[in-house]
C-alpha cells in the first residue's frame, strides 16, 4: 500500500516542478511582446529625437536631410483623416444600424455579415487596387485627397461596423422596451434612446479604426499620394502626401542622415496614433456605464 | 367633451390658457396630426437608408472582385495563364519579360513561414498565460499593451527591422544582405504575435470552467489542464486563429516591401532578398507604368493572386472557428 503513494509523491513532485517551470515559460513569452514594443520606441526615440525639433515640423521635405520637414505630410494626413472619418461613421454606424435594429434574420442578413468579416480579411493593398480602378480612374477624382479618402473609409468600414455592432448589442431591451411603451416609434426609440447609449462605444470603435487609418501606408502608395510634396492641400481634389509615405520616402533613400530624419517622423507619427488611442481609452472609461 | 370645453374656454383669461385648453389626450392628438405625416415618412424612409448603407459592403466586395476579374482577363489575353502560374521567372519590368508568378509566392510563403514560427509558439504560449495563469489584475494590463503592438503602423515595423533587427541578425550572420526574408518574416511575425495571442485566448477562455475544474478534481496539474485539456477543446478555435494570422502575413505590404529586399527569387533561403506579391505591386505603382501597358496589368494579375490567397484561408478560418464554436 505504501508503494503506489511513495511513486505518486515523487511523480507528483516532478509534475509540480513542471508547473513552475511552464508558468517562467509562459510569462517569458508573453514579455516578449512588451520587450519589443520598448526595444522598438527605444531605437526610434535614440535614432530621432536629435532631429526632431520646431524646424521639422514646419519645414516642407526637402532632398538636404538637414532641412527636411513634415509640414505638408502632417497636413495631407489632416485633411485625409476629417474627409474619411465622416463618411466611413456615416457608412458603418448605418451598417451596424440596420443590421442590429432592423435585419430580419434570413440569408440577406447572413450574406451582409459574412460579407463584413471577409472584408475585415481582405489585404489593405487589395483596397488601394480598388481605389486606383474605381476612384482615381473609374470615377475621374485623380490622385487627390477625396480618393484617397474613399478609399480609407472602405479600408476601415468593417471595423467601424463591427465596433458599431458591439457596442448597440450592450444596450439591453428594456431600454428599447421603455421607449416603446411611452408611444416611441422605431426611429425615435433608436434615435433617442439607443443611440445616445451606444454612442461612447461607437465612437471608440471609431477613434480606433481612424487610428488605423492614419498609420495605413501602401493603399494610398497605390492611389498615387505623392512622395514628394512642397505645399499644404487647400481643397478636397488636390494632390498631397500623408505622413506614412513621407517616412517611407525617407526610410528608402539611401543618404543614412535621411534614416535619422524617418525615425523623427515615426516619433512625430506615433505621438499623434497614441493620443487618438488615450483619447479612445478615456472616451470608454468616462461613459462606460453598467445596465 | 363639449360641456368641457366651454368652460375652459369661459377661463380663456387665464394666463396658461394653452395648456388648459386642451386635455392630455387632445394634446397627444394634435401633435400626433401634425407630426404625423413627417414621423410616417421618416420611419419608412430611415430602414431604406440604413439598408442601402449596409448593402455597400456588398457592392465593395463586388467591385473588388470585378476590377481584378476584368483586368486580369485583360493580362490572360496576353499572357498564358500556364506561364503565370507554373513559371519560376517573374521579370516583367525588363526584357525579356517572363511572368512566372511562382517567385513572388514563394516570397510571400517564405515571409509568412518565417513570422509564423515566430508567432505561433509566442502567441500560444502567451494566450495560454492570459487565459490559464494571469491573475485578472496582470491580464488588464498585459492586453491593452499587446493592442498598442498590433496598433503600431506597419511602417515603423518596417524602420525596426531595417534599424535594429538586421544589425542584430549580423552579429550572428556576418555576411546578411541589408534586405533579406528572415528580419522581414520575424518583424512581420512580432505584428502578428497580439493576433494569435487574443484569437486564442478568445477560444480558450471559451472552454466551460466546469471542464477544467473536472481536471482538477482529478489532480491536475494547472499546466496539465492548460495543455491536456484547454488546448485540445480550444483546438479549432487556436488553429483558426493561426491560419488567419498567416493569412494577414500574406497580405503584410510596407515591412516586406522596407525590408525584404525587391528581388523576385524563387528560393527558400530565408537570409537571401526576395519579393512578396504585395511588395511587387507596391513596386509598379511607385514606378511611371503607362497606363494600359502590360506592366500595369500584372499589378491585377499579382492582386488577384493575392485576394485568392488570403480568401482561402480567411474563409478556412472562419470555418474552424464555427465548427469550434458549435461544440459548446
Amino acid at each position: 500500500m505504501s508503494l503506489p503513494r511513495e511513486q505518486l509523491k515523487r511523480t507528483l513532485s516532478g509534475r509540480k516542478r513542471f508547473d513552475r517551470l511552464s508558468y517562467l515559460v509562459f510569462l517569458s513569452s508573453t514579455s516578449v511582446g512588451i520587450v519589443v514594443l520598448c526595444t522598438l520606441l527605444i531605437d526610434v526615440l535614440i535614432n530621432g529625437i536629435g532631429w526632431l525639433n520646431w524646424d521639422f515640423l514646419t519645414n516642407y521635405p526637402s532632398r538636404r536631410p538637414a532641412n527636411a520637414g513634415i509640414k505638408s505630410a502632417f497636413f495631407g494626413t489632416i485633411w485625409m483623416i476629417t474627409l474619411t472619418a465622416p463618411i466611413a461613421f456615416v457608412l458603418g454606424v448605418g451598417t451596424a444600424i440596420y443590421l442590429e435594429e432592423y435585419a430580419k434574420k434570413n440569408w440577406f442578413t447572413r450574406f451582409i455579415q459574412v460579407n463584413i468579416s471577409n472584408l475585415a480579411g481582405v489585404p489593405s493593398i487589395v483596397f488601394g487596387i480598388l481605389g486606383l480602378t474605381l476612384f482615381v480612374r473609374g470615377m475621374g477624382l485623380g490622385r487627390s485627397i477625396l480618393a484617397g479618402a474613399f478609399t480609407m473609409a472602405l479600408l476601415i468600414l468593417p471595423i467601424i461596423v463591427v465596433a458599431s455592432q458591439e457596442a448597440l448589442k450592450s444596450i439591453p431591451q428594456e431600454l428599447r422596451h421603455a421607449s416603446y411603451a411611452l408611444g416611441g416609434t422605431k426611429w425615435q426609440t433608436i434615435r433617442r434612446i439607443v443611440l445616445p447609449a451606444a454612442l461612447p462605444g461607437i465612437l471608440t470603435g471609431n477613434i480606433l479604426a481612424l487610428s488605423r487609418a492614419i498609420g495605413e501606408t501602401a493603399p494610398l502608395i497605390m492611389i498615387g499620394a505623392l512622395t514628394f510634396v512642397a505645399f499644404t492641400p487647400s481643397s478636397p481634389l488636390d494632390q498631397f502626401t500623408v505622413m506614412p509615405i513621407q517616412i517611407f520616402n525617407w526610410i528608402s533613400r539611401p543618404q543614412e542622415d535621411f534614416q535619422y530624419v524617418a525615425a523623427a517622423g515615426i516619433i512625430v507619427l506615433l505621438a499623434m496614433l497614441l493620443t487618438m488611442n488615450a483619447l479612445a481609452i478615456y472616451l470608454r472609461n468616462k461613459f462606460q456605464h453598467k445596465f | 367633451m363639449v360641456s368641457v370645453r366651454s368652460e375652459l374656454k369661459a377661463m380663456s383669461h387665464s394666463p396658461n390658457k394653452k395648456v388648459i385648453s386642451q386635455s392630455v389626450r387632445e394634446q397627444i392628438k394634435a401633435n400626433r396630426s401634425n407630426s404625423f405625416k413627417i414621423g410616417r415618412v421618416t420611419e419608412w424612409v430611415v430602414p431604406k437608408l440604413l439598408l442601402v448603407c449596409a448593402s455597400l459592403s456588398i457592392l465593395v466586395t463586388f467591385g473588388i472582385i470585378y476590377t481584378l476579374l476584368k483586368e486580369t482577363v485583360t493580362f490572360f489575353g496576353q499572357v498564358s495563364i500556364i506561364e503565370f502560374v507554373t513559371g519560376t521567372q517573374w521579370t516583367p519590368l525588363f526584357q525579356p519579360q517572363r511572368f512566372g508568378v511562382l517567385p513572388l509566392v514563394a516570397g510571400s510563403v517564405l515571409v509568412a513561414l518565417i513570422a509564423s514560427i515566430v508567432a505561433i509558439p509566442i502567441g500560444l504560449a502567451s494566450a495560454i498565460f492570459l487565459s490559464e495563469y494571469a491573475p485578472d489584475r496582470v491580464r488588464r494590463v498585459i492586453k491593452p499593451i499587446l493592442e498598442v503592438l498590433a496598433g503600431v503602423p506597419t511602417i515603423v515595423y518596417g524602420f525596426f527591422a531595417l534599424s535594429f533587427v538586421t544589425p542584430l541578425l549580423r552579429v550572428f550572420i556576418p555576411d546578411l544582405g541589408l534586405f533579406n526574408a528572415l528580419s522581414a518574416g520575424i518583424v512581420v511575425g512580432i505584428m502578428i504575435i497580439p493576433m494569435v495571442a487574443s484569437l486564442s485566448e478568445d477560444a480558450m477562455t471559451a472552454v466551460p470552467r466546469s471542464i477544467r475544474e473536472g481536471a482538477y478534481a482529478l489532480g491536475a496539474t494547472r499546466l496539465e489542464v492548460a495543455l491536456k485539456v484547454v488546448v485540445p477543446a480550444a483546438f479549432s478555435g487556436i488553429i483558426a486563429s493561426f491560419v488567419l494570422a498567416i493569412s494577414r502575413a500574406i497580405g503584410e505590404t510596407m515591412i516586406v516591401t522596407i525590408a525584404a529586399g525587391a528581388m523576385p527569387n524563387f528560393t527558400f533561403n530565408p537570409v537571401e532578398p526576395v519579393q512578396t506579391l504585395t511588395a511587387y505591386i507596391v513596386q509598379v505603382s511607385l514606378g511611371d507604368t503607362p497606363f494600359g501597358s502590360i506592366e500595369y496589368y500584372t499589378i491585377y494579375a499579382v492582386g488577384m493572386t493575392l485576394f485568392v490567397l488570403t480568401f482561402v484561408m480567411n474563409m478556412i478560418a472562419s470555418w474552424l472557428s464555427r465548427r469550434f464554436k458549435e461544440d459548446y
